[in-house]
């Protein structure tokens, strides 16, 4: 089994086909959008490859250390950051496939006229921590 | 006083609880549940009071757990007939029944994922949040691929009898795709096939037994107190366990006495050969590359060719190292790592810097990862100096 993470973004990914802004949307739609999502992560833990999911708030601001005794420094937020996550989904799978077929199917989720978003999700396959190997010895 | 709980007798416990239910006529699917309660049950009460029989507690336990459950869902006249039946706790556990749970939870119509959780928790008597741990998956997650392993396995068959090397394949993976955390999957993976060894005489289970107790014993000296990875070469060989290398090598040497040589022997003996030197410049690297050529025969894996080229660049030098690479993908996983490695050896810092730190990016283990970016930052720092 593998660990993927699928994030969704809000920008910095390119077009979806059926690009039209939630707040566009029917009331309807957004329900049908949300139950959509519920609905994939469900059946993901019904199959037993479901991990955790979350959604992040857009805005955010930059933090950094300042030097000793001194408080972070912190900057913006900022209107126009290139690029912008808007939730995630970690899963774990047999395959890449299976994390590639999976992704499709979170990409269909509906938007505007109840059609399919198509929107891109970016895969991210994890590193793993060091479990024991019999086959390989490091050099 | 509360006594300590010895869970190792417990889990030891739960294939024999399992297989008397399932003979008393309860489905595996429905009494591998009961023996799971039963186990949680167990793990709660026992610390203040063990029974004097455990396993018959269990199984007591167990039968009760499986009859409620049935009353929910099956017929009057089927309650009736199971609850006539005496709960005795029956005789011992025969062979037999612990080799087909093994079989059972190996089919091959299982995931490779599906089939460890389900040995772990059927054959291991783990519970659902341990094997969760150990995979770092939520336990709700886990129970579902449990559950659908058993439907899975629900219709199996097993009239005839079922390929070892399948079973071996699953506790083989077992042992090398754990992590460590309220349970070791190592020293459980070792315990499953030390039992599986003593109910079916197969050379290669001796093969992966002996293999296993060769690499744990190497385990204290394989990482550094925080965490990064110990090359072979560097290790400190006082920290290997002596007792354990000298179990791996009785089992392995009277495996081999067989002649039915196979895959796991044949590693386990690369693994007795790097266990057998007291320091790193006296391994037999000869010997070693003539057991990966045995290898290379039986899987002609291009990992094993990618590993008896680091074994050729030891024995005959890095520039036969280097040309026993050739027709390997470079895409395979550590084909970088390795050529770094002989590059390095053959006097070739710049490349073997670039390599390190192309093959740092293409890791897919973090300690792997680390590893490798502090080999390239070693070059890339000292070339000039």
């Amino acid at each position: 089994m593998a660990k993927y993470l699928l994030l969704k973004h809000y920008r910095g990914n390119p077009a979806a086909v059926n690009d039209v802004p939630m707040d566009k949307w029917t009331p309807e739609e957004v329900s049908a959008h949300i139950k959509y999502m519920n609905d994939f992560a469900a059946r993901l833990e019904e199959s037993g490859e479901f991990v955790s999911g979350d959604a992040l708030a857009p805005e955010g601001i930059w933090v950094r250390y300042d030097g000793e005794g001194r408080p972070p420094v912190t900057d913006g937020p900022f209107a126009e950051t290139k690029d912008l996550i808007a939730g995630w989904m970690i899963i774990d799978v047999d395959s890449h496939e299976r994390a590639v077929e999976l992704a499709g199917e979170l990409s269909a989720a509906p938007g505007a006229n109840g059609k399919p978003i198509h929107e891109w999700l970016e895969l991210r396959p994890f590193l793993h921590m060091a479990p024991t190997d019999t086959e390989c010895e490091m050099h | 006083m509360r006594n300590a709980l010895n869970e190792t007798l417990l889990r030891s416990l739960i294939p024999g609880v399992l297989a008397i239910l399932v003979r008393r006529g309860a489905d595996f699917a429905a009494a591998e549940d009961a023996v799971q309660e039963a186990l949680i049950e167990a793990l709660r009460a026992w610390p203040g009071d063990q029974p004097r029989d455990p396993k018959g507690w269990l199984v007591t336990v167990a039968w009760r757990r499986f009859l409620d459950a049935t009353r929910s869902e099956a017929s009057r006249r089927r309650r009736e007939d199971l609850a006539d039946q005496e709960p005795e706790a029956g005789p011992a556990t025969s062979i037999d029944d612990t080799l087909w749970l093994y079989f059972l939870c190996a089919h091959p119509s299982l995931s490779p994922a599906s089939a460890v959780a389900l040995t772990l928790r059927a054959v291991g008597g783990l519970t659902t949040r341990q094997i969760a741990d150990a995979y770092l998956v939520p336990e709700a997650t886990m129970a579902q691929r449990i559950s659908r392993a058993k439907r899975t396995v629900s219709g199996a068959r097993l009239d005839q009898p079922g390929d070892v090397a399948t079973v071996v394949r699953v506790l083989y993976l077992v042992f090398n795709e754990g992590y460590t955390g309220d349970v070791d999957l190592a020293t459980e993976a070792i315990r499953l096939t030390r039992q599986l060894a003593t109910a079916i005489d197969h050379p290669e289970v001796a093969g992966l037994l002996a293999l296993m107790l060769l690499h744990q014993a190497r385990r204290p000296a394989r990482t550094a107190p925080d965490g990064s990875i110990v090359p072979l070469a560097v290790q400190d060989r006082t920290r290997w366990d002596t007792a354990m290398i000298a179990e791996g090598v009785e089992i392995l040497q009277a495996a081999l006495a067989r002649d039915r040589l196979g895959e796991f022997q044949a590693q386990a003996a690369i693994a007795a050969l790097h266990a057998d030197a007291p320091v790193a410049g006296e391994t037999d690297w000869v010997q070693i590359v003539e057991w990966y050529d045995e290898l290379t025969e039986l899987t002609d894996s291009p990992v094993v060719r990618l590993n008896r080229a680091v074994a050729v660049g030891e024995a005959d030098g890095p520039r036969a190292g280097l040309a026993a690479l050739a027709g390997l993908d470079p895409e395979l996983p550590r084909y970088l790592a390795v050529a770094a490695y002989l590059h390095e050896r053959d006097g070739d810092r710049v490349t073997a810097a670039r390599m390190y730190a192309e093959a740092a990016r293409k890791a897919s283990h973090l300690a792997e990862r680390d590893h490798l970016t502090r080999q390239a930052a070693r070059l890339n720092t000292s070339a000039n100096g």
